[in-house]
């Protein structure tokens, strides 16, 4: 089979399997979050942290578990690498800098996954699987339980309540995250991925020399990762690392595992606000953005100029030929489009369309399907804008869900879309505005040669754009691990999770104390076709013309000049 | 109203007339004769007119409260300053100018908006003019001035009066001339006691002498409250104004954001920009259009309200109208003619149906009542019977309809005997009948119960002559649904609104009417406890209500309802609790009350669509102008083909400027708006704001860059 052709029976693939799973998967979180009953290791956890899982929280109690939750994670994190030094089974690897170690918590707290770091060569098995892992299912479960609280504000009426935040955040690990993971564990480790505790070998090489290989739980922590779209590699290399991702169907496999849950999530709102149809119609918008990146990502380096990419019959630089072309795009596009971050090829090697749709895929959001929960809650903050405008031109004021969107909502959704696009923005020209930090760009050679500062502008503009949008993934080329870098992305890491969130929990509050108004003919219908149509153009838009010219001085720029 | 009014306000009842041709003859807002605003019209030339004030507006203090153009202002103030500090460069103070040109046309567009509020209210105040009040104290009349005049005084109005203030009559009765208020040269009556005892200050007695309450303060009285609701003065923005006020200023911070934040991104490209570029940048890409045009709309939507002759105390009522998903209409006179008709004549067995109908006819003549009347109508156009007048049949004798008998005939001399002919209520001429020693058929027996029980007025028609008393057969009366109503309904309910009938009729009848004039529900027998209820039941539902009302015992439920209509001359009790007063008295007006509160969030969110829309082909005229120097592949963006950077910058700059001129009359008049559901309209608007907002801009700007590039020394 040509290249083409597997590739698009790769996307086939991977829709029609999503497709299988959606339902039983969204019906069953429903089922997770709405049930009344706790299991027992979960009443034990509850005693632990001494929170009653019964009470109802209103958005501020909510928002107290989810900072007070997250802080404590990322102190315990930042201690840890700190005092790597001193704790068994730390492969001989000394603390991380306190820089650094910071940026690490930071990023893993906000389900980022950044890595300025390279797994083998900083840290050890502890760390690796007492902290990164824990905190890869941990994030995640705050984002679902934060998207959660935002579907009940639309499913209740004057009660102002959105659920408790510890049974949320326990439930999401202990019944969602943990099996899922569990098994996407075994098949990976069938398909060949490594799951040990093994320390370092020094392998000699064909030409001579040698390399060092490291062991690891690198399958359970692979699982989690692409479950949870953390995306942090047990390896600098990432998914590119055949201990991680081993194969074309491993590949696949990981691909599947970051789209389940936050696609599945719109089923899961669709339940519990009492009408699949709507959840249909994120399902919708979030899916054609998808598969449009996707076919795009896929024409872009499929269609090649120049010799090199002549000879090799595509955009073969940086891809693994275990994937292909095929393979890559997929993941590169999935990756980008759902804050996971991991890489299996090296998007700063990809043609300068490609890039830039990587960058443009976490610049709308992270919302198509995005990360898990922040995807959901994400996109419907846009639907939310969708309604707004769209709603005013059926002649009604506002409603999304039977939920007026007044002046407090839209203020709330108003502030939540203006805090990535300000971290991206100012954090990058900052970066390019002081003479030092650029000096980071590694391939100030392909510069030179060509006279452009297109690649390297990218670079930078990519690193906070991922870490912004709690993306991690990098463009690669650029030395992140200076003081600079390392806070800055630190920070954009933290305040873009979290500022949104509050304003997401303050929204659903808003929400959840209204009265619903019942629907009627003259009520613009959010589950047809037209609206999800609506809600695609209001995604691509808001953010287009947010990134444009950034975006022209970087990739478009890149692209168009061959 | 006179007629040729009614013809008016039957014409534009089908749906608010989309767009009015400008009309040349008529300046701005004033309707023909009445010298009251009559129309939408919108006349180029008041643009001219509103000029100084639109230069006035410049203040940044009066600036301020519409974020978007604020920046455009500061925009305009720093461009200007950059082009002194370059004088010999002409693409500087050309931008400076249009930034300029854009603010100012902005402002234009409210106080276009404005002029024809203050156009009604000098008409409203020259019905205000100081007037002498003969007050009442201890039993003796004193003369005072009208503004001395304290809640609970009395004050005596003859023919010829103007009355100084608002309250209500206590003593007599008059014929008031309302014009000064509502256009409506016809006299009115008003009296005391009953629902018809509100008198407004401004009006003036006609004949016959009053004695008034005042109710009102004087500054507060409805006349003062009309002025300030016109001019604007007590203008707030509303709710959804707000909202949307929000998005625009978080947009326009993300522009900022985007284009304070490319400077360094561009020097790092080497190529770093001038900050008349930047600026001419951002104005282009914040929604201006929007921004610009936002009060002119809220304003203009009042304005529609007032040119219908409706008072909306409130924008928040005006917005509130069009989500109102519950409309409870009175029958009388909203849904049904004032009056029931004949429908049909029903003989009773053994007569022939002409026969009927020339007796009905015959009996009629002496009933003047609307109803009689309409016997002797449904005779001459069902029988082709001429209507035959008293004075051609000699000998007869007329009896005349009274509330006591309730009936009406006439006595023939006909052969020499007396044929006596009777219509009138059942019981009446069933007694008459039996007097005449003359027995009930029990066919109109049950002719009677069948009509009775399809809602309908039974009338027996008898007749006793030399061969006895007997009954010819029934008339058929019934209330005659006003034509249209159903396609009327039809329209609400596919724009989601349910309407509900009020009626004092029982539930038979009123059942028959609801499913005639094919309403959703109807409260029969209602009383004002009922219809508190019924309104109190679908708000709980999250329903918005809307009603009118003219009674005192209306006013509850009219402050309970989201959108309270008080007639004109309804009570001032009435007027107080509701938030819109018709000044016309139509009931059927909350129908188009419902549509322009439509209309104008539609045209709010249109305009909203269209100017984010427009943003894309600014970004493909101004970005590569810009980087085509650093890297010339994004020429390869210049999809316009547009003539230099200087003049693709400028034609964009211009085009932004040109298109809030260019909107204002649509801002102005509001979108077209035709009932229908919520998907059809969304589908049409999109096509033409969005689509149309995408597309118009590219369209614009390369005819704007032709004209430009003819320029020498440009480019």
């Amino acid at each position: 089979m040509g290249p083409v052709p597997s590739a698009v029976l790769q996307l086939f693939a991977m829709i029609v399997v999503l497709g299988l799973v959606y339902r039983p998967l969204g019906d069953y979180m429903a089922r997770v979050y709405q049930s009344k009953k706790h299991l027992r290791v979960e009443k034990w956890l509850y005693r632990c942290v001494g929170a009653d899982p019964d009470t109802e929280m209103r958005w501020p109690a909510y928002l107290r578990g989810v900072l007070a939750f997250s802080v404590v994670s990322l102190l315990f994190l930042y201690l840890m690498q700190r005092m790597q030094g001193v704790l068994p089974g730390s492969l001989g690897f000394a603390a991380v800098s306190p820089a650094q170690s910071f940026n690490t918590a930071a990023s893993f707290v906000a389900n980022t996954n950044w890595q300025s770091y390279s797994g083998e060569q900083t840290m050890g098995h502890v760390v690796q699987t007492g902290g990164l892992a824990v905190q890869n299912f941990v994030s995640a479960a705050v984002g679902m339980a934060v998207a959660i609280a935002l579907v009940r504000g639309f499913a209740r009426a004057r009660s102002g309540e959105l659920g408790n935040f510890w049974a949320d955040l326990v439930r999401g690990t202990v019944r969602i995250l943990l099996p899922i993971a569990f098994l996407g564990a075994v098949a990976l480790v069938a398909m060949g991925a490594i799951q040990n505790f093994a320390g370092i070998h020094e392998v000699g090489q064909f030409m001579g020399g040698s390399q060092q290989w490291n062991g690891g739980a690198v399958a359970s922590q692979e699982a989690i990762k692409e479950l949870g779209t953390n995306g942090g590699g047990y390896f600098n290399a990432n998914s590119a690392h055949p201990f991680e991702n081993p194969n074309g169907l491993s590949n696949l496999l990981q691909i599947f595992l970051i789209l389940v849950i936050p696609f599945a999530l719109t089923r899961t709102f669709g339940t519990m606000v009492g009408s699949v149809k709507q959840g249909y119609a994120i399902l919708a918008a979030m899916a054609a953005i998808w598969i449009g990146f996707s076919a795009l990502m896929m024409w872009t380096e499929f269609h090649h100029g120049g010799p090199a990419f002549n000879i090799a019959g595509a955009s073969l630089e940086g891809k693994e030929t275990r994937f292909g072309v095929g393979g890559s795009s997929l993941f590169a596009t999935t990756t980008t489009l759902t804050s996971t971050g991991a890489v299996d090829s090296f998007h700063s090697s990809y043609t300068g369309f490609g890039g830039g749709l990587t960058m443009l895929g976490m610049m709308l959001g992270e919302v198509a399907p995005g990360g898990v929960g922040s995807g959901l809650y994400g996109m419907l903050i846009l639907a939310v804008i969708a309604v707004f405008v769209a709603g005013l031109m059926v002649g009604r004021t506002p409603e999304y869900l039977g939920k007026k969107i007044g002046t407090r909502e839209m203020k709330f959704a108003a502030c939540y879309i203006l805090i990535t696009p300000t971290l991206v923005l100012v954090f990058t020209a900052l970066s390019v505005a002081f003479a030092t930090p650029p000096h980071s760009i590694l391939n100030t050679a392909s510069t030179a040669v060509s006279g452009s500062h297109a690649h390297g502008f990218s670079e930078i503009l990519y690193a906070f754009t991922s870490g912004a949008n709690n993306n991690g993934s990098a463009f690669a080329g650029l030395n992140a691990n200076t003081d600079w870098y390392n806070t800055t992305i630190g920070l954009a890491m933290l305040l873009g999770r979290f500022v949104p969130m509050v304003f997401v929990l303050a929204l659903a509050g808003s929400l959840a104390e209204q009265k619903p108004v019942p629907e009627s003919m003259g009520t613009l219908r959010t589950h047809k076709p037209l609206f999800a149509t609506l809600l695609v153009g209001t995604t691509v838009l808001v953010t287009g013309l947010t990134y444009f010219p950034s975006l022209a001085l970087g990739p478009i720029a890149e692209g168009l000049s061959s | 109203m006179t007629p040729s009014r009614r013809k008016q306000e039957d014409e534009s009842m089908s749906t608010i007339p989309p767009t009015r041709a400008p009309h040349p003859d008529v300046p701005s807002g004033h309707g023909p004769g009445s010298g009251r605003v009559g129309s939408g019209l919108f006349d180029p030339s008041a643009l001219l007119k509103s000029f100084p004030e639109a230069c006035r507006k410049l203040d940044p203090r009066v600036m301020v409260k519409s974020p978007v153009m604020f920046v455009v202002e500061v925009g305009s103030v720093l461009t200007t300053a950059y082009a002194f500090k370059t004088p010999g460069d002409w693409f500087g103070w050309a931008v400076a100018a249009w930034l300029w040109l854009t603010t100012i046309f902005a402002n234009l567009a409210e106080a276009v908006a404005e002029g024809r509020g203050k156009a009604q209210a000098d008409t409203l105040r020259k019905a205000k003019t100081d007037t002498v009040a003969r007050r009442l104290n201890a039993g003796a009349e004193e003369h005072v001035p009208g503004t001395e005049l304290r809640i609970g005084d009395l004050v005596v109005c003859e023919a010829g009066d103007v009355i100084p203030g608002d309250g209500d009559v206590v003593e007599g009765v008059a014929s008031v001339d309302e014009s000064a208020i509502t256009g409506e040269s016809a006299p009115v009556i008003r009296e005391s006691g009953g629902d018809r005892s509100a008198v407004t200050g401004g009006t003036k007695v006609l004949s016959d002498r009053v004695v008034v309450k005042i109710t009102t303060k004087p500054g507060e009285t409805f006349i003062d409250r009309m002025i300030k609701l016109v001019e604007g003065a007590a203008r707030q923005k509303t709710p959804n104004e707000i909202a949307l006020n929000i998005l625009l200023a978080s947009l326009t911070i993300v522009f900022l954001i985007a284009v304070v934040t490319l400077q360094p991104f561009a020097s790092f490209a080497g190529d770093p920009q001038t900050s008349i570029v930047l600026i001419a940048l951002l104005v282009c890409l914040i929604p201006t259009t929007i921004g610009a045009l936002l009060s002119a709309i809220g304003i203009a939507g009042m304005d529609r309200l007032v040119q219908r002759n409706v008072l909306a105390m409130s924008g928040r009522a005006v917005e509130a109208a069009g989500d109102v998903s519950t409309l409870l209409l009175d029958k009388t006179g909203t849904i049904t003619l004032g009056n029931r008709q004949a429908a049909e004549f029903v003989p009773v067995q053994g007569v022939d149906e002409g026969q009927l109908a020339d007796a009905a006819q015959l009996s009629s003549l002496a009933d003047e009542t609307p109803e009689g009347r309409s016997v002797v109508v449904l005779a001459k156009e069902r029988h082709g019977l001429r209507e035959r007048t008293r004075g051609e049949l000699a000998g007869a004798e007329w009896i005349e309809f009274t509330a006591q008998t309730r009936m009406s005939g006439v006595d023939l001399a006909e052969n020499g005997g007396t044929r006596r002919v009777r219509k009138g209520a059942a019981g009446s001429v069933v007694a008459w009948v039996t007097d005449n020693g003359g027995t009930v058929a029990d066919g109109a027996q049950a002719l009677t119960d069948r009509i009775s029980e399809a809602g309908g007025t039974p009338l027996l028609v008898a007749e006793a002559d030399a061969r006895g008393a007997r009954v010819l057969g029934v008339i058929h009366l019934k209330d005659v649904v006003k034509e249209g109503m159903r396609e009327r309904f039809d329209e609400l309910r596919r724009m989601g609104i349910k309407t509900v009938m009020i009626t004092g009729d029982n539930p038979l009848t009123a059942r028959a009417i609801a499913e005639e004039a094919g309403v959703d529900d109807f409260l029969a027998e209602a009383t004002p406890e009922d219809k508190m209820a019924l309104i109190r039941r679908e708000q709980s539902g999250g329903k918005l209500v809307a009603m009118t009302g003219d009674g005192t015992n209306d006013a509850p439920a009219l402050a309970q309802a989201d959108v309270g209509v008080a007639m004109n001359t309804g009570t001032s009790a009435a007027k107080e609790a509701g938030n819109m007063v018709d000044l016309d008295s139509n009931p059927t007006k909350l129908i188009e009350i419902v549509e322009i509160g439509k209309q104008l969030l539609i045209t709010r969110g249109a305009l909203t669509t269209f100017s984010i829309a427009n943003d894309v082909a600014k970004y493909f005229a101004i970005l590569p102008a810009m980087f085509a120097v650093a890297y010339p592949g994004l020429d390869r963006l210049n999809i316009m083909r547009l003539d230099s950077p200087q003049s693709a910058i400028m034609s964009a700059v211009i085009f932004n400027a040109l298109i809030i001129i260019a909107l204002v009359p649509l801002s102005l008049k509001g979108v077209r708006y035709r009932p229908q559901s919520a998907d059809r309209m969304l589908r049409r608007n999109l096509l033409i704001y969005g689509l149309g907002g995408l597309i118009s801009p590219f369209i614009g700007i390369k005819i704007i860059d032709l004209i430009i590039s003819l320029f020498p020394g440009v480019g």
